[in-house]
């Protein structure tokens, strides 16, 4: 766990880099976020996915995987790597300041 | 005159409640057989629905391509695993109308329930990858997921001479997350058979960021790939399968060539899900409260096995144990009772690892595997390579014919978690992640 400052908020991020405290991320610390994954600027299409996310784990408590999201974002899985090269799932649940989304088991 | 007809019953009034299993597989027999030794015939009509009459022992798919064991060894009728008095249809599904609480069948007709249970388990979904399916599919690039896969598979093992193998996971959920990777180690123990292991570079691929999802294990079966000289590949997203070049390519444009693959492709819930309004998520999978296994759309509708979309493994364990809870819930539903919340995520797996030996690891939603001795202290070896545990997962098809599916409880064998026998050492709880 490390406190790091995102917007000018002091924030805890866990050891993976996800925000320990969904409830404080704002879109202004996204764009921090997105930064520290290399992604600058956030693009309309970042930014469509990012919602996304956001508003999945708020209605059922868990980011999508990639291969929900490319059923239900409306943005393809192909898309969705270009967007976020690193893994679309971790990077804009990361960004999103919501936590991993979990791994089916 | 006595009223025998279930029509009959219901002219005079007397209560019959309708219970509908859809699947005929390991979660839909067990539940019609122990709901029938709790409801007499004239108290409620139990009809299991399945598209064949083939129960197949899943588990037993993994040792086909290595020549033990056939199709047949592993399949009987479903019809006969099913207790008297419980009706059987030999139908497909076109779909569930939640609002009228009916199934409406492939064969024109409907049925109605007071209670439905989805049981359908997991379809394979090989035309959501590009190329899988396409050529070279069962030629160079198989799974051991179908009966029809594992057979092809056995036949095409038999001929490999040398090169490289890739076994792919290509994205989760699948059922029995573990078989991929009990494929290398059999793969790795049949080649030195045959004398021809170092003609052969085995490597797992996996979207996941270790050989297995949970922490613990993964480090450790993460080593036994290591061991085996089968190389791991994480993180790796398969785009598209190229059979005939043979490569794996990545959605990051990476790629892993081969000479023969053996692709998990992706799962999915029954096509019927889909076509069912307000049924089932996006994979087409049951939403269910994790301890109840009731829908969370739909109280009268209950999901088991592989069919729910639960954070517990797909597994013939996991179904077993989610039996005793589900059918106590159906119960206890029917009879206007608050429902039996004590599914605990319990999973149960024999891990072969080659040369006669298996491993055993026992966990739930809240508990990571753990070394120890299972059911208790004096148990079968957790976390460790054994022969007893290899005789262990060859005496199960026995016990799945004559004990599991019958709906008998099997001595020591809990549906819950035992914590008994096992090293509760840091770290023992997952981190929760919400």
């Amino acid at each position: 766990m490390t406190t790091t400052t995102l917007a000018g908020i002091d924030v805890e991020l866990n050891d993976e880099g996800f925000l320990v405290e969904p409830s404080q991320w704002t879109e202004a610390m996204a764009v921090d976020l997105a930064r520290k994954e290399g992604i600058d600027p956030l693009t309309d299409e970042h930014w469509k996915v990012v919602h996304f996310m956001r508003s999945e784990y708020l209605a059922k408590g868990s980011g999508p995987s990639v291969r929900v999201l490319g059923k239900t974002s409306g943005v393809t899985i192909k898309e969705l790597y270009q967007l976020f090269p690193k893994g679309p799932a971790k990077t804009a649940a990361k960004i999103a300041g919501i936590p991993k989304p979990k791994g089916c088991i | 005159m006595r009223c025998t007809s279930i029509a009959c019953l219901y002219a005079m009034g007397v209560p019959v409640h309708r219970i509908v299993i859809l699947g005929g597989g390991t979660g839909g027999t067990l539940t019609a057989n122990r709901l029938r030794k709790i409801y007499h015939p004239d108290e409620a009509t139990i009809t299991v629905v399945d598209q064949n009459d083939d129960h197949l022992y899943q588990p037993g798919l993994l040792f086909v391509p290595f020549g033990v064991g056939t199709i047949k060894d592993i399949t009987r009728p479903r019809r006969t695993q099913l207790h008297r008095d419980i009706h059987y249809s030999s139908s497909g599904v076109t779909k569930v109308e939640l609002a009228s609480n009916t199934v409406c069948l492939t064969d024109g007709s409907d049925l109605d329930y007071d209670v439905l249970v989805i049981a359908t388990g997991a379809t394979l979904s090989t035309d959501e990858t590009e190329g899988l399916s396409g050529p070279g599919w069962m030629e160079k690039v198989f799974t051991f997921y179908t009966p029809e896969g594992a057979a092809a598979l056995a036949a095409a093992l038999r001929d490999f001479q040398g090169g490289r193998i890739v076994v792919n996971v290509v994205d989760m959920p699948i059922k029995c997350p573990v078989a991929p990777l009990e494929f290398c180690f059999l793969a790795d123990a049949y080649f030195r058979k045959r004398g021809i292991r170092d003609r052969v570079e085995l490597t797992y691929v996996t979207p996941l960021d270790g050989a297995f999802t949970k922490p613990v294990c993964s480090k450790q079966l993460g080593g036994m790939l290591d061991d085996r000289g089968i190389k791991l590949v994480t993180e790796f997203n398969t785009g598209v399968v190229d059979g005939t070049g043979g490569r794996l390519i990545a959605y990051d444009e990476s790629e892993i060539p081969f000479d023969l693959a053996v692709v998990i492709p992706v799962h999915s819930g029954a096509t019927y899900v889909a076509n069912s309004e307000e049924l089932g998520d996006e994979l087409g999978f049951i939403e269910v409260d994790e301890h109840t296994l009731q829908s969370t759309t739909s109280p009268n509708v209950f999901a088991i096995g592989d069919a729910a979309a639960l954070s517990a493994s797909k597994a013939g364990s996991v179904a077993h144990f989610e039996g005793e809870v589900l059918v106590e819930n159906i119960h206890r539903f029917l009879d206007g009772q608050n429902l039996d919340a004590s599914f605990d995520g319990h999973v149960n797996c024999f891990i072969e690892s080659g040369s006669s030996r298996a491993l055993l690891i026992d966990f739930n939603y809240e508990t990571e595997p753990l070394t120890g001795h299972y059911p208790g202290s004096l148990g079968l070896p957790l976390m460790k390579e054994s022969r007893l545990n290899h005789l262990g997962k060859l005496a199960f098809q026995w016990i799945y014919w004559h004990s599991l599916l019958p709906g008998r409880n099997l001595p020591f064998v809990t549906s819950h978690m035992p914590r008994a026998g096992k090293n509760f050492v840091a770290p023992i709880q997952k981190e929760h992640s919400r």
